[in-house]
């Protein structure tokens, strides 16, 4: 789903101070019938990311802190059954996870005599059995299921899905009778930069404004919406790097991304929101 | 292109490069002693700027007031004094004997108009115009329409003394006693096309021919004079321009002056253009393409430590970063290269601690600058590779006109004028700025290391010879993959040279004047013990010697371009200068002989050369002072019998590449054409690309001794490709050789240090002792085997070499040459692979171990591979189940829908969680797009499930009567969640957590508690297997530690002992009732 600017950002502004609930998502997918389901959870996922980092801090001084666990507290107290801690997230527009992460810390930080490790803080959130307080463990559990933006559970869906069109991917290739290294292979032989896959014989993509086509030496498989923000992250942390090493080379952006963002095709970054199905192979036919 | 260099600067020719056509008006005649019409080459306009010292074409004065003893003016500069400062004199005393004609006086008007209009010109265009500013200007002075003087031959005033003149100056260019053949041709040229306006009514103010042919009478009095002379001296030297590209021969051969004066030279010429294929393309490269990531040489092997190996990395990133964003902006009015990234580049080189790093950057930049800037009209090897086929994919008339059309657009329009000084046009211009922004002495250093050993190992390369017995059909292929592979070297050698002799002065250079006198002589003796960065003397003597002046010479010229003032005073400089004035003497175009120069390449010599000696830092008197040449020039090389010099390497496009200033006698005459007929047809011809590859391998020579020399031999009667394949195929197979060993023996060691660490470990317990030590006695174990790689290095040269070399040379080669050919290559493989194992194999077998031994104790670490063999999916699977990450978060759905809140319409069908759950099987047996952790998310959400489940608290949708799930459905569903546990979950399934306190305690909340599913899924787990009694017996009993409400710890004890108690109970409507008081039960059942 390739989306100019002007209907990205129509997008974006629905998303403005929505809570990542089921009910934001089913509300966002009325509004916008016609994009795909996983397209719009992109984009709000990323959009709902942006704006947690830009309030992040503010949640995290110590006053906010203890103001935040003072009302759990006094929350369950009156009703352990209610949902005190996803609806206090919702009210200081915070991710109901890192609420959660937030109150268990300063929990445990009460209970126990050192300062809880990530690792074991991290372990509590994947299995809220290991928390020992039960009422607590229900409503982190709470706020993690009902969390559509963060969580483990959601940090397990995002790279599943990320395997999951690598997979694809690679499938895509061995169908095209395209010989690549992936990711691992290339890790084993000490590349400091690896693309998900690189041909070990380049294609050119044909398209119809560039009579020469693109050379491809590498595919980069994104199972996320192209959006300003990540693709300028990606082309600084990655794409670049593997243009540097390796010369052009195609990203997927398999839900999509804003078109204006193809804006380096000819230096030799090509963006697609799927296999290109015009590929020319060095043997002269065309896949 | 930004070019600031101090001292030169000075030297372009006026107006950057648009050569300039005289014009002259009514009743002048041409006046060659007019600097405004005839500007010194190289000249700045005389302005308020004010003057630099330059040169002009100034032919040579027959004057006796010109004595031999002061030749330094004849065909150079006039001295410095002579160049106006700002007004042209208005009373020239010329040495030609032109009087200054009468009414000059009312011209300096005229002049001033000119230069105003012209400066203004200038200014409005950039590109050069043709500048027929006369037709338009207002001239105050007449009225009129004004028209071109058409040169006439029968109005030629004197000519037997231009004859006579045009006689001796063409001698003095074909004996190369003009220091630029180049130069002089272009002042020809300006002459051929001088042009004069006269109204078209006005008759001609000149008396008729023959009345003034007297010594006394000037010469070049009118245009007829100037072109008589002009076509004169051109006849003579017709071997000269039959030479030139395609494009300036049918302007030549299509110029109505010279069809005019001499009809047989017009034949000649157009036969010449006729029969030429020289077309030259000049297009810059395209865009810049990176250098490619080497795993050989660039992975963290290379590297001294982990930092270094990853500040490198950042640091190739941010090269290409600063890299990228000149490209975008360099060309924007205003960007500073400095200002935009140079303290970027000094933060980075800040980071090359390491001189390990230095060199690995060096490399990276060298490879890069290569890359870019090699040649105009090539681009990376790579590139042109594929580009034939994409080509003739679409049609080669599609994208040719496409290329033409770019390089009309790209290729630099003027190379700044007949001698433009040295420059770094295009991408070089990134290059040369980011070493003036790093300013780091420790990157020149490195540089300058890395530049002076390609340098030399590039000069060096056994270039395929010219041998006069390979004269059939093939040698045309042959040479043509010559020409370009000498190509590549030359123009790589030239780039490398320039850049060397960048840096290598660049301390030196400043703006100040050369010194003189005492301080003069303080810096040449503080200068003459400085070493030179690259002994360039041998390297040219020897290149002389080997008769290879062809190949050392560009590029030692382009080094030369940058020295500065006090470097040709100095003896070691001084003695390369007096050998290539003496060379540039030697190559005399008319005397062609066999083994001796070839055309092309002594053109090539005497265009490099003849620039070289305009370089302001050369001192001008050098050319004419200097002692003749010497006759032993000659016996000087002991030349072998046929140099790279005797071979057809140079062809028009090379010369044209080296020397684009030649370029610019095809824009003086495209001037005239466009300015004298309104034919508005552009200077542009079509001109067709012609493409170079990358450099191929050169193998070095190895081989000594008898063998060697039979070898040597051997290959002398034989075409030069048979020697190339057999060299290139022992230089990959030993290469592969090696790599083969790797693969293989190396490999079986490192499997082998796997185990015997694997068995180290298990005596030694976790720990296993000291790596360092570990790795020692592994090694002390195995590198002795090493000693086998040279024999199976041995057998796989001589198993592979002979197939390569067959598969290479044609079908018909004779048997006995065939096996000699196949015999050598196993040889020198053999040679080169052994030579290498038995260097280095010891080493390679330690480094291999030493990392699987640390990737053994890593594997040991914290994180234990417990990867049991994982099942793929059955063949027959097309892998259509749905995808895990779908699953995943569906489920997470109506986990959040039980777990709430919910708002009151929300719910899940029965029917949807039995698809669920279905669905789920369909993924766990299709494995293709399930990776591990999506796996245990997957398990640890089924049991929160089947926890949900059996406490009952999944919202059901459907009638508002049935708000809960029917038992017997609750139980089809903790089937299909056991079946799924037990066969297809392929991980393991973290079922205790169906006794978690937390999940258990989700019934606590449901009245009435129902607590036959829990029985009933606890039974089922023991009987399939999933879970031991004695498991689930700690589990319940850590349940009692944990604080319940009174009742519900008592029914939960219930629970535990029916589970201990009857293992084969039938499945009983067991409900919390009948676990406790049935009366008290039957009351809550009824709430």
């Amino acid at each position: 789903m390739i989306l100019t600017k002007a209907q990205y950002e129509e997008i974006a502004q629905c998303l403005v101070s929505v809570p990542p609930t089921r009910q934001s998502l089913r509300k966002l997918k009325q509004r916008f019938p016609s994009q795909s389901q996983a397209t719009l959870l992109s984009i709000f996922s990323q959009e709902y990311q942006k704006h947690i980092k830009r309030t992040h801090a503010k949640h995290h001084t110590s006053e906010a802190i203890e103001s935040y666990y003072q009302r759990y507290l006094n929350g369950v107290v009156k009703n352990g059954a209610a949902p005190v801690l996803l609806d206090l997230a919702n009210e200081v527009d915070y991710a109901p996870s890192l609420m959660a992460r937030l109150i268990l810390e300063r929990f445990l930080q009460e209970h126990e005599e050192t300062a809880p490790s990530k690792s074991v803080i991290n372990s509590m959130l994947r299995d809220p059995s290991q928390i020992p307080d039960g009422v607590l463990a229900n409503q982190v559990y709470q706020c993690i299921v009902n969390d559509c933006c963060y969580g483990p559970l959601v940090d397990c869906i995002k790279h599943a899905i990320g395997h999951e069109h690598e997979v694809l991917l690679r499938d895509l290739l061995l169908e095209k009778n395209l010989s690549f290294l992936d990711e691992d292979q290339l890790r084993a032989k000490g590349y400091d930069k690896t693309p998900d896959f690189i041909l070990q014989v380049p294609v050119v993509m044909l398209c119809p404004l560039a009579v020469e086509g693109h050379i491809i030496h590498w595919i980069e498989s994104k199972a996320s919406f192209g959006d300003e923000c990540s693709h300028h992250a990606y082309l600084h942390d990655q794409f670049w790097s593997y243009w540097n090493r390796f010369g052009p080379g195609l990203v997927i952006y398999w839900y999509g991304f804003i078109q204006e963002l193809d804006c380096n095709r000819e230096r030799g970054i090509l963006l697609k929101a799927c296999f290109p199905t015009n590929i020319v192979t060095l043997c002269h036919s065309i896949a | 292109s930004g070019e600031n260099l101090p001292g030169a600067g000075g030297r372009r020719l006026r107006g950057s490069g648009s050569p300039s056509r005289p014009s002259l008006t009514l009743s002048d005649p041409p006046n060659l002693s007019n600097l405004e019409e005839f500007p010194p080459v190289g000249s700045v306009p005389p302005g308020p700027a004010g003057t630099k010292p330059s040169r002009r074409i100034n032919p040579t004065p027959v004057s006796e007031e010109r004595s031999l003893s002061k030749p330094k003016t004849c065909f150079t500069s006039p001295p410095i004094s002579c160049v106006p400062s700002s007004q042209p004199s208005a009373l020239d005393t010329s040495p030609w004997g032109l009087g200054l004609p009468p009414g000059c006086r009312s011209l300096q008007e005229e002049r001033e108009m000119l230069r105003k209009e012209r400066s203004k010109q200038l200014q409005q265009s950039p590109t050069p115009t043709c500048p027929t500013p006369e037709l338009g200007s207002p001239l105050p002075s007449r009225a009129g329409s004004l028209t071109d003087e058409p040169a006439d031959p029968a109005r030629v005033s004197s000519r037997q003394r231009l004859e006579l003149v045009a006689l001796v100056y063409s001698s003095c260019i074909a004996e190369n006693l003009v220091p630029n053949l180049f130069l002089e041709l272009f002042f020809v040229f300006q002459l051929l096309t001088a042009r004069r306006m006269v109204t078209a009514k006005d008759s001609d103010p000149e008396l008729s021919p023959g009345v003034l042919d007297s010594l006394e009478s000037p010469l070049f009095q009118s245009i007829h004079d100037c072109v008589f002379f002009a076509v004169q001296v051109l006849e003579c030297h017709f071997q000269v321009l039959s030479n030139l590209d395609k494009g300036t021969l049918k302007l030549l051969a299509e110029n109505e002056r010279l069809l005019c004066f001499s009809p047989a030279l017009q034949g000649r010429l157009r036969a010449a253009y006729e029969g030429s294929v020289a077309k030259v393309s000049l297009a810059m490269p395209p865009s810049a393409q990176a250098v490619s990531f080497q795993p050989e040489t660039d992975n963290r092997a290379n590297f001294s430590s982990d930092r270094a190996f990853h500040t490198f990395k950042k640091q190739r990133d941010v090269f290409y970063e600063v890299l990228r964003e000149w490209e975008d902006h360099h060309e924007e009015p205003g960007w500073d290269f400095e200002k935009g990234l140079g303290s970027r580049i000094r933060a980075m080189m800040g980071q090359l601690s390491a001189a390990c790093s230095h060199s690995h950057f060096v490399r990276l930049f060298q490879k890069q600058l290569l890359q870019m800037c090699q040649s105009p009209g090539g681009a990376g090897g790579t590139v042109l590779g594929e580009a034939p086929d994409v080509l003739s994919m679409l049609g080669a008339d599609k994208l040719g006109r496409l290329w033409r059309l770019q390089e009309r657009l790209m290729a630099p329009q003027s190379s700044g004028g007949p001698c433009p000084p040295p420059t770094f046009p295009g991408c070089q211009g990134f290059f040369r700025d980011f070493i003036l922004s790093a300013s780091s002495f420790q990157f020149n250093q490195h540089l300058m290391d890395s530049l002076s050993l390609k340098i030399r190992e590039l000069n060096g390369l056994a270039l395929p010879q010219h041998e006069p017995s390979d004269e059939d059909g093939e040698s045309d292929v042959d040479w043509q993959g010559e020409r370009r592979q000498f190509a590549v070297v030359l123009l790589s050698l030239r780039l490398l040279a320039k850049f060397l002799g960048f840096v290598a002065f660049l301390p030196y250079r400043g703006p100040e004047p050369p010194p003189t006198g005492e301080l003069q002589d303080s810096i040449l003796a503080l200068r003459s013990q400085v070493p030179p960065v690259l002994d360039v003397r041998t390297l040219l003597q020897r290149g002389l010697q080997a008769r290879r002046a062809v190949l050392t010479v560009p590029w030692l010229v382009e080094f030369l371009s940058f020295a500065d003032h006090v470097v040709p005073l100095l003896d070691y400089y001084r003695d390369i200068f007096i050998l290539l004035l003496r060379l540039h003497r030697s190559l005399v175009l008319s005397q062609e002989s066999e083994g001796k120069m070839c055309f092309l390449n002594k053109l090539l010599l005497l265009a490099v050369l003849g620039w070289l000696f305009q370089i302001p830092t050369v001192p001008e008197d050098l050319f004419f002072l200097e002692e003749g040449p010497s006759d032993a020039f000659d016996v000087d090389t002991v030349a072998p019998e046929h140099g790279l010099d005797a071979a057809p390497v140079v062809d028009q496009q090379l010369l044209y590449t080296c020397c684009p200033y030649i370029g610019e006698l095809r824009k003086l005459l495209a001037l005239w054409v466009s300015g004298s007929s309104g034919r508005s047809g552009g200077f542009m011809r079509k001109i067709t690309p012609t493409t170079t590859t990358g450099l191929g391998a050169q193998p070095s020579q190895t081989s000594q001794g008898l063998q060697a020399r039979l070898a040597q031999a051997f290959f002398h009667n034989q075409p030069p490709s048979l020697r190339r394949t057999v060299e290139f195929v022992a230089e990959r197979i030993g290469s592969n050789c090696v790599k083969h060993i790797k693969a293989t023996l190396v490999a079986d060691l490192v499997r082998q240090a796997e185990s015997l660490l694997q068995e180290q470990l298990v005596t030694q317990g976790e720990e296993g002792g000291d790596p360092a030590q570990l790795l020692e006695i592994l090694c002390s174990q195995l590198c002795p085997h090493g000693a086998q790689a040279l024999a199976l290095g041995r057998e796989f040269c001589q198993r592979k070499s002979p197939g390569a070399v067959r598969a290479l040379l044609p079908e018909e080669t004779p048997a006995a040459v065939l096996s000699s050919a196949e015999n050598i290559a196993v040889g020198l493989a053999t040679e080169k692979a052994c030579a290498w194992l038995s260097a280095n194999i010891t080493a390679l077998i330690r480094r291999e171990v030493k990392a699987a031994v640390s990737r053994t104790l890593r594997a040991q670490g914290p994180e234990p591979a417990a990867r049991g063999e994982r099942r793929g999916c059955s063949r027959a699977c097309e892998h259509h189940a749905p995808l895990p990450s779908h699953l995943i978060s569906e489920i997470k759905d109506v986990l959040s829908l039980a777990v709430g809140p919910r708002d009151p319409d929300e719910g899940v069908s029965p029917e949807h969680l039995e698809q669920l759950l279905g669905q789920l099987g369909q993924t766990l047996r299709c494995r293709q797009f399930l990776c591990p952790p999506a796996e245990q998310h997957l398990a640890k959400c089924s049991v929160e499930l089947a926890s949900l489940l059996v406490a009952d608290q999944i919202p059901i949708l459907g009638p508002p009567a049935q708000y809960r799930l029917e038992r017997g459905q609750a139980r089809r569903l903790l089937h299909m969640l056991l079946s799924l546990w037990k066969e297809d979950f392929q991980g393991p399934v973290p079922l205790q957590l169906l006794l978690s306190p937390r999940n258990v305690g989700l019934l606590a909340d449901t009245r009435p508690r129902e607590w036959d599913l829990l029985l009933f899924l606890l039974r089922e787990l023991v009987e399939k297997g999933l879970m031991g009694r004695m498991e689930i017996e700690a589990c319940l009993g850590s349940l009692h530690q944990a604080q319940w409400p009174g009742d519900f710890a008592e029914e939960l004890a219930t629970l535990s002992n029916l589970f201990l108690a009857e293992p084969t109970l039938p499945e009983p409507q067991l409900r919390a009732c009948e676990l406790v008081q049935p009366n008290r039960g039957t009351v809550l059942a009824q709430s």
